[in-house]
């Protein structure tokens, strides 16, 4: 329970931050700290630089631009709870953020390491996808835009290049006509999902004009369910299409057993969190 | 002139004054803790401290063929770094267990568990000593591994304990093959099976208990300080028997019990897992008398639940026999029990599966058998009593559970089969089957005023209701007896020292007073309890009381606090005492009023002259006479102290009532009402008592809901972190409903009979009833534990319930 030896840097700015993360050999970025910081103490990671980025007001906040709600990567779980902006334009958010770890972690643990650090486990990833989120990130040659959808690669393993530093998450808004859903099964207050879904679609009438649907810990990654997405697009959903939906996102599953539950279990409360989602997307949106 | 009635308002506010036996008074404790003014091992910190690590093994089984220190050894900070080798010399690479067995400090040739102790390491800080543990090279011979106690004595099983394989006799009997430790069989075999022979009705039941860890917020650790001029050893250590580690430090170490010091000092939580020794205190023992410097161990997390004891374990079958009213003619249990790789398990010495025979529970039955029999694997060594008395959890389940089951078979209702059952308020003290005295119960009582307060009935009708909509719904009852309060020397002991306990009282000349206890509080609340005892035995305000506890140098020997034995021992010793210092101040206060000692009564706070209103004493004034105006012949002062062997234990029972409603397609259990009345006799304090019961019952909920430490096939501790194993917050925990009925204990000086345990004992079978109840339509007889929603999936799942339609 006692980390290796490692520098300890607090960089001014995320140019700083940048350079510092490009000179030095195994540094390691320090957000909110509750994924790295447990696997330094347990000694699976022995990171010889860390880059802490929690001086960098220019990372936090959060604003509109247009449409677009534009979070800093260093706003903390507790901030997006209780920010009114986002309660206004992303309720799904303050559900996602309220269900993350607890208290403590929330203090302390931000939106961009979460969704940074790649780990299938954690909540944001796959509500990103869902909610179709593009990420602002910032390297030695400048600042870029990349896709949540295709941004998750595998377990610890994202479109974030070595030497990279996310620096802002902007959210679409949900439709007028649109509604959501997130279900999250878990074992106790601070542990990750056994399963958890979310559902964000937008409506044609009756009919399903857009849907994506994100799966929170039943594959290496978070993934999209685009199967079930292609068989409910276009369609008046109802129990039936619901139950065939689940079936797809069972197809789509591919988590790994643990204390949790076995590969069975996880898959099935994939398709249950799904169905829940979709029904309360629904729901939303007809309201 | 004063009226009756102002007298007796006046006698009350006296009385009330003292904040005595009844009242519920705040506890003394909590301004220090909640100010985080405690002091807890940790710390402690004296000028000189070193700090020891240890290099642990990542095999389950293995033969170790070399360890190299060198690279450890050169890193500066780095003092020393001890293996099985070095301790030999000292004939301190072993040590014996409690239960007659030994094991190893540092593994010695081979290593029979993930993460024994292999190596220590002696730095300058924490830090280095961690970095220094990476550095020590250890070479393995990896060896099959046995994991599944059902194969232990196979006749091709791997032989795991080579230093044991030629002993017929590891401490608890003869045993039948290198990996068994003892049978034990209590009750009468032959005529039980005459009475499954002749029954009417017999059902069968196998259930498991699965491993759990007590798991108190502070993790073992200690500091231990030799001072080579004088050779004394101080020993700072999380420990719930400071006195007993005194006399094994002292066997073990050499150095004479009166120059070794044990202070337990603020204990964050023990529930059984801090009464044993364990090979990190032995290890900073021993560098500190080698390099004269105090040496600080304090575990992490991970260590702790990889290796401290943990409880049950036990394979059981349970079996009853019964006409077809339900009426019991006979139980059997037969138990295989995983204690592993040594055997070190905390239980009064002779008895080798604890009190498991207290498992004929709040029923009258003729006639019992019980058959045990222990065997090692390669797990974490243990089986302590976690919140209970030893092995009662155990038994209060099996016959909980078996109860049910019969209930069940016969189609008869869960309380009117315990109504049928139980031993009547006339029969007591009864005398069980196996060899125990219930001392005093009122069953039919605490089950009917449940059964009233929950609308039973109406319980019952609406789960008729959620069944024909297909709905689950389940009610869990349970009606327990546990046994406390170990126990009486003439059966119990802990290596040879009998299971009393003491207090020592001494009243000062201005009338405050100080008591000293051979108990250690771990969060009971001793300073508060033991304090209003005194207060209504002596009449000295209870605020006026100072009670020590936990520092060997001070303190009466005692055997300790588990087992919930402080009331019924360390309480009767503490009334006994103060009780033996009103008999002297009665003298001193005859005297005072130069009457006789028979013309003296005693009320409340003071002496009074029967019959002449006015001429009194009060205790105070007795209190400063003590010092300076006593009869001829009588010594001066006025204290006291009590060794209290007592004569039975105390049988504290309850009635519980779960309600749960299943979530069929996720098994998530939603725990809608658990209801639960306590008789533990005498209440010294209603509001302690009402938080130990909540306390009880969140371990409870814990255990049966999610706690396990499962092992793959390798001998891999899985869930060896605080994601996994299950440690409730106030979101997951139910809401608690208390209740109680007062039926004192006949022997002990008080009438109490000791409550922390009871909640816990009595509620772990009362919410697998509930879900077992919630499937009983489908035929469902019993579902073992945890009950996390993904194994209630798997039951829901393989009977179908999970299907839409």
């Amino acid at each position: 329970m006692i980390p290796s030896g490692f520098e300890y840097h607090r960089p001014s700015s995320v140019q700083d931050a940048i350079r510092l993360l490009n000179e030095n050999e195994d540094a390691k970025i320090l957000a909110g700290g509750h994924s790295l910081l447990p696997m330094m103490k347990l000694r699976f990671a022995e990171p010889a630089h860390l880059i802490d980025l929690n001086g960098l007001a220019e990372l936090k906040g959060i604003r509109l631009d247009g449409d677009t709600l534009c979070i800093g990567a260093m706003t903390t779980e507790n901030e997006l709870i209780d920010s009114d902006l986002v309660k206004q334009h992303c309720p799904l958010l303050v559900d996602v953020a309220k269900l993350v770890a607890d208290p403590q972690v929330r203090n302390r643990g931000t939106v961009g390491g979460d969704v940074a650090h790649g780990d299938p486990g954690n909540d944001h990833p796959a509500v990103m996808l869902a909610l179709d989120a593009e990420f602002v990130i910032q390297g030695p040659d400048g600042e870029r835009r990349q896709a949540a959808n295709g941004f998750f690669l595998g377990t610890y393993w994202t479109g974030l290049e070595e030497g990279e530093v996310m620096t802002e998450i902007r959210i679409p808004p949900i439709p007028a006509n649109g509604g959501y859903g997130y279900n999250k099964l878990k074992r106790k207050t601070g542990d990750y999902a056994t399963a958890g879904s979310t559902v964000v679609l937008e409506l044609d009438g009756a009919s399903c004009k857009e849907i994506r649907i994100g799966l929170t810990n039943v594959a290496p990654m978070a993934i999209r369910a685009e199967a079930a997405e292609d068989l409910l697009r276009g369609q008046n959903i109802d129990e039936a299409l619901i139950e065939q939906a689940a079936e797809l996102v069972m197809q789509a599953c591919d988590p790994a057993e643990d204390l949790r539950g076995d590969i069975q279990y996880k898959t099935h409360m994939a398709a249950e969190m799904t169905r829940r989602s979709i029904r309360d997307a629904l729901a939303r949106a007809g309201s | 002139m004063a009226t009756a009635e102002d007298r007796v308002k006046a006698d009350i506010e006296r009385e009330d004054a003292l904040q005595g036996i009844g009242c519920s008074r705040k506890r003394k404790e909590d301004p220090r803790f909640v100010q985080g003014k405690g002091t807890y091992v940790d710390d402690v910190k004296l000028p000189g401290t070193l700090y020891a690590d240890l290099v642990r093994s990542p095999f389950a089984h293995a033969r170790i063929k070399g360890i190299n220190k060198e690279k450890a050894l050169a890193l500066p900070g780095v003092h020393a770094v001890l293996t099985a080798e070095d301790l030999k010399p000292l004939n301190l690479h072993w040590m014996p267990t409690l239960a007659g067995d030994v094991q190893a400090v540092l593994a010695d040739e081979k290593v029979h568990m993930q993460y024994q102790e292999v190596a220590v390491v002696i730095a300058d800080d924490r830090y280095i000593a961690a970095d220094a543990v990476d550095l020590v090279e250890v070479e393995y011979e990896a060896l099959p591994v046995l994991v599944d106690p059902h194969k232990a004595l196979d006749p091709d099983a791997p032989i795991l304990r080579e230093d044991a394989e030629d002993k017929d006799n590891v401490g608890q009997g003869p045993r039948k093959h290198p990996n068994h430790i003892f049978n034990w069989q209590v009750g009468d075999a032959e005529a039980t099976e005459r009475a499954f022979d002749e029954a009417e009705v017999t059902v069968k039941q196998e259930m498991y208990y699965p491993r759990v860890h007590p798991s108190p917020l502070e993790t073992c650790g200690c500091v231990a300080s030799f001072d080579k001029v004088n050779g004394k050893l101080d020993v700072y250590i999380t420990s719930q028997a400071p006195h007993v580690v005194r006399t094994v430090v002292s066997m073990l170490s050499g150095v004479p019990e009166s120059k070794v010091r044990i202070v337990s000092p603020d204990i964050g939580g023990g529930f059984g897992n801090k009464v044993g020794i364990y090979p990190g205190y032995v290890t900073a023992i021993v560098a500190s008398i080698v390099i004269g410097r105090p040496v600080k161990w304090i575990e992490d997390r991970m260590e702790h639940l990889s290796t401290t004891a943990w409880a049950r374990d036990y394979w059981m079958t349970g079996e009853l026999a019964a006409d077809k009213d339900g009426r019991i003619k006979g139980l059997k249990v037969d138990v295989l029990a995983d204690h592993g790789a040594f055997n070190s398990h905390a239980q009064p010495t002779k008895w080798p599966a604890g009190f498991l025979s207290i498992c004929t529970g709040s029923y009258d039955i003729p006639v019992a058998h019980v058959n045990v029999d222990g065997v090692y694997t390669n797990k974490s060594p243990g089986g302590v009593a976690y919140r209970c008395s030893f092995r009662v959890t155990e038994a209060v389940y099996v016959i909980e559970r078996m109860m049910d089951v019969l209930a069940q078979k016969l189609g008869i209702d869960k309380a009117e089969i315990r109504r049928r059952n139980f031993v009547k308020p006339e029969q007591f003290p009864y005398e069980t089957c196996l060899g125990w005295e219930l001392d005093s119960g009122d069953y039919h009582t605490a089950l009917d005023k449940v059964l009233a307060a929950v609308d039973y009935e109406g319980l019952r009708k609406e789960q008729a209701e959620k069944r024909a909509k297909g709905e689950l719904m389940g009610i869990g009852l349970v009606t327990f007896t546990e046994v406390v309060g170990a126990g009486p020397s003439k059966n119990c002991d802990i290596l040879g020292v009998g299971m009393f306990d003491s207090a020592e009282i001494r009243v000062h000349p201005t009338g405050s007073a100080i008591a000293r206890m051979g108990t250690i509080t771990q969060g009971q609340g001793h300073q508060t309890t033991y304090a209003q005892i005194i207060a209504s035995e002596l009449g000295i305000p209870s605020e006026e009381i100072q009670i020590e506890e936990g520092d060997t140098d001070t303190a009466p020997y005692g055997l300790g606090t588990y087992g919930s034995r402080s009331t019924p021992v360390g309480g009767a010793a503490t009334a006994v005492a103060a009780r033996k210092i009103r008999d002297k101040a009665r003298k001193i206060a005859a005297h005072l009023m130069e009457v006789s000692e028979d013309d003296v009564e005693w009320d409340i706070d003071r002496f009074k002259v029967k019959g002449v209103p006015g001429q009194e004493k009060t205790m105070k004034e007795v209190a400063w006479a003590a010092y300076n105006n006593v009869p001829e012949g009588m010594e001066m002062g006025l204290e006291a102290v009590d060794y209290y062997d007592p004569p039975n234990f105390t049988y504290p029972f309850g009635t519980y009532l779960c309600v749960v409603d299943i979530d069929k397609y996720t098994g998530v259990v939603d725990i809608r009402r658990f209801y639960a009345l306590d008789d533990c006799g005498t209440r010294i304090n209603p509001m302690i008592i009402e938080g130990q019961v909540h306390g009880g019952l969140n371990e409870g909920f814990a255990v049966a809901m999610g706690q396990e430490m499962p092992y793959d096939e390798e001998g891999n501790l899985l869930g060896n972190t605080f994601m996994d194993y299950f440690i409730p917050t106030f979101v997951e925990t139910p809401h608690w409903e208390t209740d109680y009925t007062v039926t004192p204990s006949p022997h002990h000086p008080l009438g109490a009979k000791g409550v922390a345990e009871s909640p816990h004992v009595g509620s772990i079978p009362c919410f697998t009833a509930a879900i077992v109840d919630a499937l009983a339509h489908l035929d469902v007889t019993h579902v073992d534990m945890p009950h996390n929603a993904y194994r209630v999936w798997q039951t829901l799942h393989e009977l179908g319930a999970d299907k839409r339609d």
